[in-house]
């Protein structure tokens, strides 16, 4: 798990720009499944044949980002964001493209306070001389991410992007260790999350299953003086109950929880006031898809360096086999 | 449960609890009221409840679908401290400004009753009073200690407001969620009322989920019916004396029909022309932009749907006194029923632009 | 040309009465399709069959224009009203509108300057504080023109003037609307759909419908877009540059740009010499957004005519950004082995 995961967090993939990050997870999946096509925004659709309940799985392998708008005559880029960038995230960090180029991300001199800094005042430096120099590199919208190495201490995995590579190592690893399973279980690895779920809809529309569960990171209350929330790392992956795009079906949330206790990990309820997931998409398709996320506690989400448990996501993959091997009988 | 009052109705719907996104316990209310007026009731996977009621034989019938959502707003827990007071957040919009000495119901494995905490006055200075307190600042209290609690009561749990319904003068009520169970009441008013009459239509019934949330149940349960027309019969701001007047309707001029883009035009013209023919008093709000009600749902669905949108006036919306005029409900119903009935063979003519 | 664009931005059609536009491009359209109708939600379709008819292309320009629609008729005879789309307060203060069927002119005063404290002048009006006077004295002498829900357009008239500048109302996006209908006029090998779609301006509403109903294999939205190359702007805010040709947009608050699609735009623009520029900076929406996610997905792009000061009375296009954008699209449309 741990290099799958370093490979999947290291590798480039903004939302939109998914090529390289597909192409890795195609690679890590392909023997385990019957079937993977690619749709038309570029969802990665593989399938693992059945006859019961058709289930989908869905992990966004889209990252946030920095879309390049404009370059100035001295060679600054001025950029704009993907995702969910904030100032405070981004202030003198290592930025890198998909071609290799590195920068650093700063603003204009004539701030006063950093509280007064805007995206508009921010640019990135890639140490250019002037606009041809500048343009030789980089082109209006190339987009960059975090340049930020995978680490580990005390059991804890550090690197950006957890959000979301770590619910695609969960989904690889699920489909490499599911021995049986009745179902048709679709392992969905989304595009655009990040940008307002958008590949989860169409997906969706696509598939038609009978029952969603999207696999997502999701903050915790842990740290000090956090804003109040009962999820911590460690405690166990989270069974969500709501976030602002979903409340998750009470059959579903049962379900999970059922076989949460029947395995006899640890694992948490999950609220979320601020933020959502592929189920938020996913549940208000066509005539409603009964949907539930399984969450794994990160801190610092949407910074160049998110924290999870390794013991969380392994009791993650257990308890989605544990969902996947046994009745899906919500109705 | 076939002749029971309108009043007897709704305060049957407000008492039970229906949080968004927890509906199964309503719908089966509203599922076994419907019964006796509709040919058929189901009940699909998010617990919308669909009663179908049809009259005419024609191949050329219009499908109509009518819409109140039965979900409330409410809170849920969030955390249990070391003294086992519950910490909660909000399911829908909640100004926190109305909790402070609430009673509530916590639906955890049994039904708890507890109080949203209130420092009394001889403790606090005189400039606090003067802030709002806010949500994550408040507590409910069980009176119980923490053990006890978290046997019964878990992260997730909802928790709905007591506060049964009052009778006030001049035909008026007050209790929570009449946003929007008032509007469930005016279905089974117009079903009452369809009895009556002769239509030619296949008409459904529709008791949506999780409204509060961002009118979920009205975007799916409009997919599965695909209708011809679209009906949504919600609250809109009662008259009251700290707000202002062009925003606000009269409780004793009946119900109140809705303008704007979101709406159809010759369908509303054909609603207000209804009420005019019948007598039936009404008022016109002007929306500018896509409504807060299933109605902007309803409208784009799949190839879109020709929408109208009536309102009952109701006074301190989304408090536990929400207060509204009963005659308002019947004149409501009075109006679809007659709507209903004026749609002839020839309805796909007049209604397209 | 000129007079289709005259007379398409003089006309009223605020989000949700858009029928005289409607009526309009279908009495012109018409004779270069085959076949014409309108959907459920008032979108217009014109469906011209391709010579091969291999794929299906869907091209959309939003018929709407933002405006006010009347709220309420005071006891003295003026009228209270809301903005129907992102309407700037600031822009409405002592202009003239139109009101209704009738065209009933109105203005939107504001208390003379001699009659202002110093501190008023100071702050913006607010909506709620503004008021529409159309010369009655009384409620019942102000009902006998205007009711409740009567839509009101800016009073504006197309003007040629500068270097062939035009100035007009609602150039986002009948600029877009008469675009489509040029488009028309010429043979294409595959099928197209011309779409004229409805309230967009309040929420891609129309589009929604659209992409559900026709469900193209390609989508081109055609817009008038932002273009803040003014004095006081910083260079890398500008959005787009006037007189520098169609902005082929990469990615907005709604939509990702097809990377195929806008690849093929900047080919055969490169190829042809015809100018064009990216849309800088990611805000702004229009009814791509909707589109491209309908259904199973749909690969979708956004070609814009820059315009100055747009949801105003006055915006300002180039008549050579506009040409060329006719070009961009017929010369894509023609050739590129879709």
């Amino acid at each position: 798990m741990k290099e799958l995961l370093k490979k999947l967090t290291e590798a480039y993939g903004p939302s939109g720009n998914e090529e390289v990050i597909r192409d890795i997870i195609r690679d890590e999946i392909k023997d385990y499944v019957d079937e993977i096509r690619v749709d038309t925004l570029g969802n990665l659709i593989a399938v693992k044949k059945g006859n019961g309940v058709k289930v989908m799985l869905a992990a966004h392998m889209d990252q946030i980002g920095f879309m390049v708008t404009h370059i100035d005559d001295n060679g600054f880029l001025r950029f704009t964001r993907i995702g969910g960038i904030s100032v405070g995230n981004s202030i003198n960090r290592r930025v890198v493209f998909k071609n290799g180029v590195t920068g650093v991300v700063s603003y204009d001199g004539d701030v006063d306070r950093l509280s007064d800094i805007k995206l508009d005042k921010m640019y990135i430096d890639i140490g250019a001389s002037n606009r041809e120099e500048a343009e030789k590199e980089v082109a209006i919208g190339d987009v960059a991410v975090y340049y930020s190495p995978f680490t580990e201490n005390n059991g804890k995995y550090v690197s950006m992007a957890m959000d979301d590579r770590v619910g695609c190592a969960l989904l690889i690893e699920t489909a490499r260790r599911l021995k049986s399973s009745p179902h048709e279980i679709y392992f969905v690895f989304t595009v655009q999350e990040e940008l307002g779920v958008r590949g989860a809809k169409t997906s969706a529309y696509a598939l038609n299953p009978d029952i969603g569960i999207a696999v997502d990171v999701t903050g915790t209350g842990d740290t000090p003086k956090a804003r109040p929330m009962a999820v911590k790392l460690g405690g166990g992956p989270a069974i969500k109950v709501k976030d602002a795009l979903v409340l998750a079906h009470p059959r579903v949330k049962e379900l999970m929880v059922k076989r949460a206790k029947e395995l006899g990990i640890p694992y948490q309820m999950e609220i979320l006031d601020a933020g959502g997931t592929d189920a938020g998409a996913i549940h208000l398709t066509r005539e409603g898809i009964p949907s539930g996320v399984l969450s794994i506690p990160c801190r610092y989400v949407h910074s160049d360096s998110e924290m999870v448990d390794a013991g969380d996501i392994e009791n993650g993959v257990k308890l989605m086999l544990k969902i996947l091997e046994g009745e899906i009988d919500i109705f | 449960m076939r002749y029971m009052d309108t009043k007897d109705f709704i305060a049957r719907l407000v008492a039970v609890p229906g949080v968004s996104g927890y509906e199964e316990e309503i719908a089966r209310l509203i599922s076994e009221a419907f019964k006796p007026y509709c040919q058929e009731v189901r009940t699909d996977n998010f617990f919308n409840v669909y009663g179908r009621k049809t009259d005419g034989h024609s191949e050329n019938m219009p499908k109509v679908m009518i819409a109140a959502h039965m979900d409330e707003i409410g809170l849920m827990v969030t955390d249990i401290d070391e003294k086992g007071f519950i910490k909660f957040t909000n399911i829908g919009g909640v100004d926190p400004r109305i909790l402070l000495g609430q009673e509530v119901e916590i639906h955890g494995k049994e039904k708890l009753f507890g109080v949203i905490g209130a420092k009394p006055p001889h403790l606090q200075q005189v400039r606090d009073t003067r802030k709002a307190v806010k949500m994550e600042d408040m507590t409910i209290d069980v009176g119980l200690p923490a053990d006890r609690v978290r046997e019964q009561v878990n992260v997730g749990d909802t928790i709905t407001f007591v506060s049964p319904l009052v009778e006030l003068k001049g035909g008026m009520i007050s209790a929570k969620s009449l946003d929007d169970r008032a509007g469930v009441a005016v279905l089974l008013e117009t079903m009452k009322e369809l009895d009556e009459l002769r239509f030619c239509a296949d008409v459904y019934f529709v008791a949506t989920v999780q409204e509060e949330v961002g009118v979920r149940g009205a975007v799916i349960s409009t997919y599965q019916l695909t209708p011809d027309i679209g009906v949504a019969i919600d609250v809109t701001h009662g008259d009251m004396p700290d707000a202002p007047r062009d925003e606000t309707f009269a409780m004793n001029k009946g119900p109140v029909i809705s303008v704007g883009p979101n709406m159809h035009l010759c369908l509303t013209q054909k609603l207000i022309d209804t009420a005019k023919e019948y007598g039936i008093a009404h008022m016109i709000e002007v929306e500018p932009g896509p409504t807060g009600t299933d109605a902007r749902a309803i409208q784009i669905s799949r190839w879109g749907v020709p929408t109208v949108l009536i309102g009952l006036p109701l006074r301190y919306m989304h408090t536990t006194v929400e207060t509204l005029n009963l005659d308002n409900v019947k004149q409501a119903a009075r109006l679809l029923a007659r709507f209903i009935a004026s749609l002839k063979e020839d309805w796909n003519q007049w209604l397209s632009y | 040309m000129a007079e289709l664009l005259k007379q398409l931005t003089e006309i009223g059609g605020v989000s949700g009465d858009e029928g005289r536009v409607r009526r309009l491009i279908e009495k012109e359209i018409s004779p270069f399709v085959d076949d014409v109708y309108t959907d459920r939600i008032g979108n217009l379709i014109a469906y011209k069959k391709g010579k091969n008819s291999s794929k299906k292309i869907m091209l959309c320009a939003h018929m709407d224009e933002v405006g006010l629609i009347i709220s309420a008729i005071q006891e003295d005879g003026t009228l209270k009203f809301r903005t129907v789309g992102g309407i700037d307060p600031r822009i409405l203060v002592s202009k003239r509108v139109l009101i209704g069927e009738n065209v009933c002119p109105g203005v939107l005063g504001i208390k003379a300057i001699h009659l202002q404290e110093a501190e008023e002048r100071q702050n913006a009006v607010r909506v709620k504080q503004m008021y529409i006077d159309i010369g009655a004295l009384s409620r019942e002498e102000a009902g006998q023109a205007v009711r409740l829900g009567d839509y009101a357009v800016f009073d504006s008239k197309y003007v040629e003037f500068g270097d062939n500048k035009v100035k007009a109302k609602a150039l986002d996006d009948r600029a877009g609307c008469a675009i489509l209908i040029e488009l028309m006029k010429q043979e294409y090998d595959n099928d197209i759909y011309a779409c004229f779609s409805v309230q967009e301006e309040v929420g891609l509403r129309g589009a929604e419908v659209l992409g559900y109903s026709i469900n193209p294999d390609i989508a081109i939205i055609v817009e008038g877009t932002t273009c803040s190359d003014v004095p006081d702007v910083e260079q890398h805010l500008y959005s787009t540059e006037m007189g520098k040709g169609p902005a082929i947009t990469i990615m907005d608050a709604t939509s990702y740009a097809s990377k195929e699609l806008v690849d093929a735009f900047v080919k055969t623009a490169q190829k042809e010499g015809i100018p064009f520029q990216f849309k800088k900076g990611a805000t702004g929406g229009n009814d791509a957004g909707r589109i491209h996610l309908a259904r199973e997905g749909i690969k979708t792009a956004t070609v814009s005519v820059p315009c100055r000061y747009i949801h105003s009375p006055s915006s300002v296009m180039d008549l050579n950004d506009y040409n060329n954008t006719i070009r961009l699209l017929s010369t894509f449309l023609k050739g590129c082995g879709l």
